[in-house]
């Protein structure tokens, strides 16, 4: 009896730990600059409460960065929230934004559906709202003012643009291998699809191999070092992101060919690490997809608020890169 | 002639008979679709060849693996290997990149010995919380899969760390006599905790603490101890993992490094034959376990098959091997093909005579 008594209260105390453990959790997962309450509005200044997805990668680090750097600079009252790659955090921190009552409300939704409920009731409070990076697959527009951020599809064909202007004088066919994003997330689907649009122009022109890296570096390394080994000849690589590419260079090395001549790469993103293999000769082209979109949003902010008319659709001031412009632009990146 | 007779059941009812046939089948799939597959060639002093790719691929899983038989055998779980994996990359990384020399032998010794000493202390937690607080395994390591992903992303400022050190390189991409270092390794831990667990009585107090943690304490075992023991010794091998995914890539991604690691670990384990219940364990299978996933894994890159639909592949062939591997399934299939014949053997009873490292 005393044994069962004992380890009884044993798990009692344990349960009442993890509990504790996991407030505490939810705690730091609440914890965001949302607390300040009130209205806000008593200085005049505009207020805009956004949710962020998370911090997922490097990309979406300086995605924060440049948004909060932004806001300070524009004099906008920053709520800022930090999602945690969940969508019940994003519904419960526009729930939070919509009873502070602050001016304009901007998010990226961590996936495309789900959203009708939460953007009617801000509707209803007369908050406008702002979707940047990524959209969502709401029927009704009203229920969002505008959507700023890349168009995948054109980083896409801007990328199979360059490789038919590259490929111009070839003759014979020029093998093309493929790494895409997670299977069935919209920057690989469009990105795909931009490309293939593009490369159509020339029948010389055939992507032999296609397969999911996830975007990470182990994926585009690991599915590299097969396309290699299934296919002799591979003339180009198109990777949708920076890090498939760079996780893809190592294997063509071990491979013992020479990446950004013997296989000419291709990739999106831009991020630090990429540019540095562009500079460096082993990437031959980059299209850019920036995470700096900050000012831009913060304009979007003043206008809405003033009332003025907005496009549906603004797209991210983007560019792109090949080795010898990479090198002039790599000392002033920000990410 | 009846000698062979006699041993064929044996052999088929061997516990690790289906595992091999699947995976004998996925090579020869992936040798009929490109016959090059099997090829495997001196390139620059080193093996070169799908195969090698596996083998080396498979290392990280084969440790992750390993730890998480030592945590089912005494009828836990570990769902937070991912997150040490994780973490124990990151904090190595992030200590070499901050050296004047990353190509020193020396500060990458001291990189490892940080990180692994942190997975340590991060094992001993799951075990101080599963063990002497009495929380429920499941629950109690979930704790810090969850935080420990996001302790991996503070550490790494939510960036990737690139790093580039030769020495560090070594452990994921390295070669030793032409074998990819990594598998050697992985084989080198493997044979060391079967010897740990099978030539001492390590091995049987831990399927005993599986077994009936309650009946073996009665017998004078410190299950308490052991059972700390094991979820220690998982982190450990986890963090190992970890230095080999970071290395293979040189660099460290919080987010990426080793996501969902605990799911594949946790299949190989089950394919191998290990009882999720705890009790009886088998490091052989754990092995053959890792490799035919990751088979799974490189043929579908290796076959080009439809990133939509390769999960689906996956999934089928695991379900295929599972099905296949249990006796329930192949007694009641045996019984429809030859109604009236001899019930299958208790296997059960058997298996426990037959297991070996």
């Amino acid at each position: 009896m005393r044994i069962t008594g004992n380890s009884l209260t044993r798990r009692r105390f344990g349960a009442i730990m993890a509990a504790g453990l996991l407030a505490t959790g939810l705690g730091a997962c609440a914890n965001s600059d949302t607390g300040s309450g009130g209205g806000g509005n008593d200085d005049g200044k505009i207020v805009l409460g956004f949710s962020q997805v998370g911090a997922e990668s490097g990309w979406r680090t300086a995605n924060t960065t440049s948004i909060k750097e932004a806001a300070t600079e524009a004099g906008i009252e920053l709520k800022f929230d930090d999602a945690q790659q969940k969508q019940e955090n994003q519904i419960k921190a526009i729930r939070n934004f919509i009873q502070q009552k602050v001016d304009v409300i901007a998010f990226s939704p961590v996936v495309e559906s789900g959203w009708d409920t939460v953007l009617k009731e801000a509707k209803d409070a007369n908050i406008p709202v702002i979707l940047t990076d990524r959209a969502v697959d709401s029927a009704d527009k009203t229920l969002y003012k505008t959507f700023l951020g890349s168009d995948f599809v054109k980083e896409g064909r801007l990328s199979g643009e360059w490789l038919l202007e590259e490929t111009k004088s070839a003759t014979g066919p020029v093998n093309i291998v493929e790494l895409q994003g997670t299977t069935g997330s919209a920057p690989a689907n469009d990105r795909k699809k931009g490309f293939a649009e593009a490369i159509a122009a020339n029948p010389n022109l055939k992507i032999i191999a296609s397969q999911s890296g996830d975007f990470t570096r182990a994926g585009g390394k690991a599915v590299m070092e097969q396309f290699l080994k299934a296919n002799p000849k591979i003339d180009v690589l198109f990777a949708h992101n920076d890090d498939m590419g760079l996780g893809a260079l190592e294997a063509i090395t071990a491979a013992g060919k020479v990446p950004g001549k013997d296989i000419k790469i291709i990739t999106i993103d831009a991020v630090k690490d990429g540019m540095q293999a562009l500079a460096d000769g082993k990437f031959n082209f980059i299209a850019e997809c920036s995470p700096l979109l900050g000012p831009q949003l913060m304009d979007l902010v003043k206008k809405v608020k003033a009332g003025e008319q907005v496009p549906e659709r603004i797209e991210t001031q983007e560019t792109t890169f090949t080795q010898q412009s990479a090198k002039e632009a790599l000392p002033n990146r920000k990410y | 002639m009846s000698d062979w007779r006699t041993r064929l059941p044996a052999v088929t009812g061997h516990r690790l008979f289906w595992p091999v046939v699947a995976l004998v089948l996925l090579l020869v799939a992936n040798a009929i679709y490109r016959p090059s597959f099997l090829a495997v060639e001196v390139k620059n002093g080193h093996l070169y060849g799908s195969l090698v790719d596996i083998v080396r691929l498979s290392a990280p899983l084969i440790l992750v693996a390993l730890g998480m038989t030592l945590v089912i055998a005494t009828g836990g779980i570990d769902l937070s290997v991912g997150s040490v994996v994780a973490v124990s990359g990151a904090v190595a990384c992030l200590y070499i990149s901050r050296q004047p020399d990353q190509n020193s032998l020396g500060s990458v010794l001291v990189a490892l010995a940080i990180a692994l000493g942190i997975a340590l202390l991060l094992g001993l937690w799951n075990g101080t919380l599963v063990a002497v607080i009495g929380i429920q395994p499941i629950i109690a390591t979930l704790i810090l899969m969850v935080a420990g992903r996001g302790l991996a992303q503070l550490i790494t400022s939510g960036q990737i760390i690139t790093i580039n050190s030769d020495p560090y390189r070594m452990i994921g991409v390295g070669h030793v006599l032409t074998l990819p270092f990594a598998i050697v390794i992985a084989l080198a831990v493997t044979l060391l905790v079967a010897l740990l667990t099978r030539r001492t009585a390590l091995g049987m107090i831990i399927e005993a603490v599986g077994g009936n943690a309650e009946a073996s304490r009665l017998a004078g075992i410190r299950a308490r101890r052991i059972k700390i023991l094991v979820y220690v010794a998982s982190a450990a091998c986890a963090a190992v993992a970890g230095f080999m995914m970071t290395a293979n890539v040189s660099s460290a991604d919080g987010n990426a490094a080793g996501l969902w690691v605990e799911l594949d670990a946790i299949l190989a384990v089950v394919i191998g034959g290990t009882s999720l219940t705890g009790g009886r364990f088998s490091f052989g299978g754990t092995v053959v376990g890792a490799l035919l996933i990751q088979t799974l894994t490189t043929s579908v890159y290796a076959m080009n098959i439809d990133p939509q639909t390769s999960l689906l592949f996956k999934a089928m062939v695991v379900i295929a091997v599972c099905l296949v591997q249990a006796p329930a399934f192949r007694a009641r299939f045996r019984r429809r093909r030859s109604r009236g014949a001899a019930p299958a053997a208790p296997v059960g009873e058997n298996r426990k005579e037959q297991v070996a490292a």
